[in-house]
């Protein structure tokens, strides 16, 4: 049948034919697209004025709670509603790429470590309110951090960093004290681990303690990734030197397992009273702590904590911020730098920090003085983290290639490789393509 | 047609050649007649249009996009310069993403491999009828149903550096004494075993092609079975008068027929397990030291986690090829089958 007489065939039909529906339908759909893309979004009855956070899901779960409860407060005497939403450190990254490309997401980022360096295209100025949070008293590695290109891409809220925390009980049993030297820590490592509980220190991808230990660990034994012009310096004496000493710890000392770990494992495999010690904030310490005033768990009364041991070079710890920055895409900057203001006023910030119990340090010193350092001995050390705190660029800019290699995993993996029996050659000869590849 | 014999005049021919123009004008002016709508190559490219519309914003724009960014200094929030390939030889240059190459032809090639020949096992055992056997078909697709972000979480317990509950199995074994009669198959063995699953380069990459053959084989099993019910039962009768046992009857009769699904599957699985991403981001992060990087990981670190986003997308390209050539030797595949 030839195709003309098929369509003369056609017979006029009654009610919606399927044509019409069509006509119809595409005629709406037009209209409804032409009226979104015209006026960009939902009508105005539809919306309501809300600034959204997105910050990391902490390790000490009741500061999640009271920066929901602050963020609420502040809402109410704002007049906006307020919405915290906590996730993942590791994906933080990924979040944040997202909404600058995309030009929406969070109207408030907290950024990690150097974070506003590799946003700053999609970051507002806060140089006045860096000014209002203490200006030049902020520590300069949490400074470095925020600083890109003569402008502040963002207002560092509070610093953290790790320390040894330890079993003094196995300690006692292998007659050993807190090490405060790598020579040490190896006496002590290889006796704990004879005794079945060795050091934990993860090497695997994760973000706070594999390059918390494996930067301050190089960087005591005098080397560094780069020189102070981040021109790559990673082939060094003292390079060959940290992995001669890793291979030897990480056999007599350390819990092999730690090359898968990430920074959670530690916390477990500690508290699963596999291990002795390990490098951590202070969350492994609070878990026992919480029953401290009912005295239920006797296990918190043996844990101390000791800081990083000295090298040739000295001690050194990776000090690093969470950054409050306003994206240049919202639309409530206003309420936005309200809202820093509001939770770097002192009676907030006192709450957060308490609650925090020694977890977090202050971006400024006077939060040094503080009596809650006194309240618990075990928590001291943390209170000294700054004397001895680098960023991850350090000696040399903390600027965005600091940061590709820190996200590349690029010391880690050096150490990590030389743990599975490499030799210091091949992955030095491996690190540094890498490093040159990304410095240029 | 039959060519005519009969020989016409060339006036004649004019005529003729009047008379088709005449008709093929009337056929024209009815045509413009006919409602814009009731034409259907008008209509045809309506109906395609809102198909067209989805695959050029979600496929074309983005794939053009990402081939743009790879060939920019493109920065998060920075629209970069054209630096034409200089991103691909960054990306050569970097050991790192050489193993990335290797690994994900590794994880493709071995995982594929897996989930093929254990999927026909599967599939030709759930061909067979016995009790319960719906209800075991179904249950049979659950791995493939359950979000694999959520069963990935569930295998990295279970291969917890430190708790792991298979070295638990092990130990429990381990120390077992076995014994018939007084005779001793298996002493207690001391010590305990720890295997580091997601800590050792091999185990890793080992690891995430095991819960990635976990996770496939349903599907491969189901597409299977669906083929192999299609085989009618009489060539395999007239297979065993002929004298053929099992073994012959699969290679003669069973994969030949449904050699097209077979393809199909096995391509389409190629495709999803080369670019596979959240199993490796959920379970390793592409660590131990890189050695379970895949292209997606790879390009998510560098674009997504760096800032990259030129060098991410340079390294999501370098997927393309491969995939390009299997497509195109699937499409031939089929084309010859159907004009078979």
């Amino acid at each position: 049948m030839d195709k003309h007489t098929t369509e003369e065939n056609i017979m006029p039909q009654q009610g919606l034919t399927r044509r019409d529906f069509i006509k119809t339908s595409t005629g709406v759909a037009l209209a409804a697209g032409t009226g979104l893309s015209l006026f960009g979004q939902a009508p105005a009855f539809a919306q309501a004025r809300e600034l959204h956070i997105l910050e990391w899901s902490s390790f000490v779960k009741p500061a999640d709670v009271e920066t929901d409860r602050q963020a609420a407060e502040f809402g109410k005497q704002e007049g906006i509603k307020v919405r915290v939403e906590h996730i993942n450190a590791n994906d933080l990254n990924a979040r944040a790429t997202a909404a600058v490309e995309s030009g929406a997401g969070p109207d408030l980022i907290r950024l990690l470590s150097n974070g506003p360096h590799l946003y700053a295209k999609g970051l507002i100025d806060h140089g006045e309110l860096i000014q209002e949070v203490g200006g030049e008293d902020i520590y300069p590695a949490l400074r470095d951090a925020v600083h890109v290109d003569g402008v502040y891409r963002g207002v560092p809220y509070f610093s953290g960093g790790g320390a040894y925390v330890y079993r003094r009980d196995i300690f006692d049993e292998a007659g050993a004290a807190a090490p405060q030297t790598w020579d040490d820590f190896m006496t002590v490592g290889t006796k704990v681990k004879e005794l079945g509980y060795p050091i934990g220190q993860s090497l695997g991808h994760s973000f706070g303690d594999p390059p918390g230990f494996c930067y301050t660990f190089l960087w005591s034994f005098g080397g560094s990734l780069t020189d102070e012009n981040g021109k790559v310096s990673i082939d060094s004496q003292a390079t060959r030197d940290s992995i001669a000493y890793l291979k030897e710890f990480w056999v007599k000392a350390c819990d092999e397992g730690g090359l898968a770990w990430d920074d959670t494992s530690n916390n477990r495999a500690f508290l699963g009273g596999t291990i002795s010690c390990t490098l951590n904030g202070a969350s492994i310490y609070f878990i026992p702590k919480r029953n401290w005033t009912e005295k239920k768990d006797p296990f918190v009364w043996t844990l101390f904590h000791f800081l990083s041991p000295e090298g040739r070079a000295g001690r050194f710890h990776t000090f690093t911020g969470q950054n409050s920055c306003i994206m240049t895409y919202s639309k409530v900057q206003s309420a936005a730098k309200n809202y820093i203001r509001f939770i770097h006023k002192d009676e907030n910030f006192e709450k957060f920090f308490v609650i925090n119990n020694g977890y977090v340090k202050g971006v400024v010193p006077k939060w040094d003085k503080h009596p809650l350092w006194s309240w618990d001995p075990a928590l001291t050390p943390y209170r000294d983290l700054a004397n001895y705190g680098k960023h991850y660029g350090y000696p040399g800019p903390y600027d965005r290639h600091a940061s590709e290699a820190w996200s590349k995993y690029i010391l880690v993996d050096l150490y990590a490789r030389a743990a599975k029996g490499e030799s210091a050659d091949s992955v030095i000869k491996w690190a540094e393509s890498e490093l040159k590849n990304i410095y240029g | 047609m039959k060519r005519s014999s009969v020989s016409i005049t060339d006036t004649e021919a004019a005529d003729r050649s009047q008379g088709a123009e005449a008709r093929l004008r009337q056929l024209a002016s009815r045509k413009s007649r006919v409602p814009l709508l009731e034409r259907e190559h008008v209509l045809g490219y309506l109906l395609l249009a809102p198909a067209l519309f989805l695959i050029i914003v979600f496929m074309a724009y983005p794939f053009g996009l990402g081939i743009w960014f790879s060939l920019t200094s493109k920065f998060v929030g920075d629209p970069g310069e054209f630096i034409g390939l200089e991103n691909f030889f960054k990306n050569f240059r970097s050991q790192i993403f050489r193993q990335a190459a290797w690994n994900t032809v590794f994880f493709t090639t071995m995982a594929t491999i897996f989930k093929t020949i254990l999927g026909m096992w599967l599939a030709l055992i759930l061909n067979r009828k016995f009790r319960f056997s719906r209800f075991t078909r179904a249950a049979v697709l659950l791995p493939f149903i359950v979000p694999t972000v959520l069963s990935t979480l569930a295998w990295l317990w279970m291969f917890d550096a430190t708790f792991s509950v298979f070295n638990w199995v092990i130990n429990w074994f381990w120390q077992l004494d076995i014994s018939v009669f007084d005779v001793v198959i298996k002493p207690a063995w001391r010590g305990r075993v720890r295997i580091n699953w997601l800590g050792d380069p091999a185990l890793a990459m080992f690891s995430i092609i095991l819960v990635n053959i976990w996770r496939g084989v349903p599907f491969f099993a189901i597409s299977f079975l669906a083929g192999l019910q299609t085989v009618p039962q009489d060539l395999y009768d007239a297979g065993s008068i002929d004298g053929a046992n099992g073994w012959q009857r699969f290679w003669g009769i069973t994969l030949p027929m449904i050699k097209p699904i077979v393809v199909v599957v096995v391509v389409f699985s190629i495709v999803v397990t080369f670019a596979d991403f959240q199993l490796v981001y959920a379970l390793t992060r592409g660590g131990p030291h890189n050695s379970t990087h895949l292209f997606a990981t790879l390009a998510f670190q560098l674009g997504m986690q760096s800032g990259n986003l030129g060098e991410g997308a340079a390294v999501a390209l370098f997927m393309l090829p491969f995939l390009a050539i299997l497509i195109l030797w699937q499409l031939l595949y089929l084309r010859k089958e159907e004009g078979a």
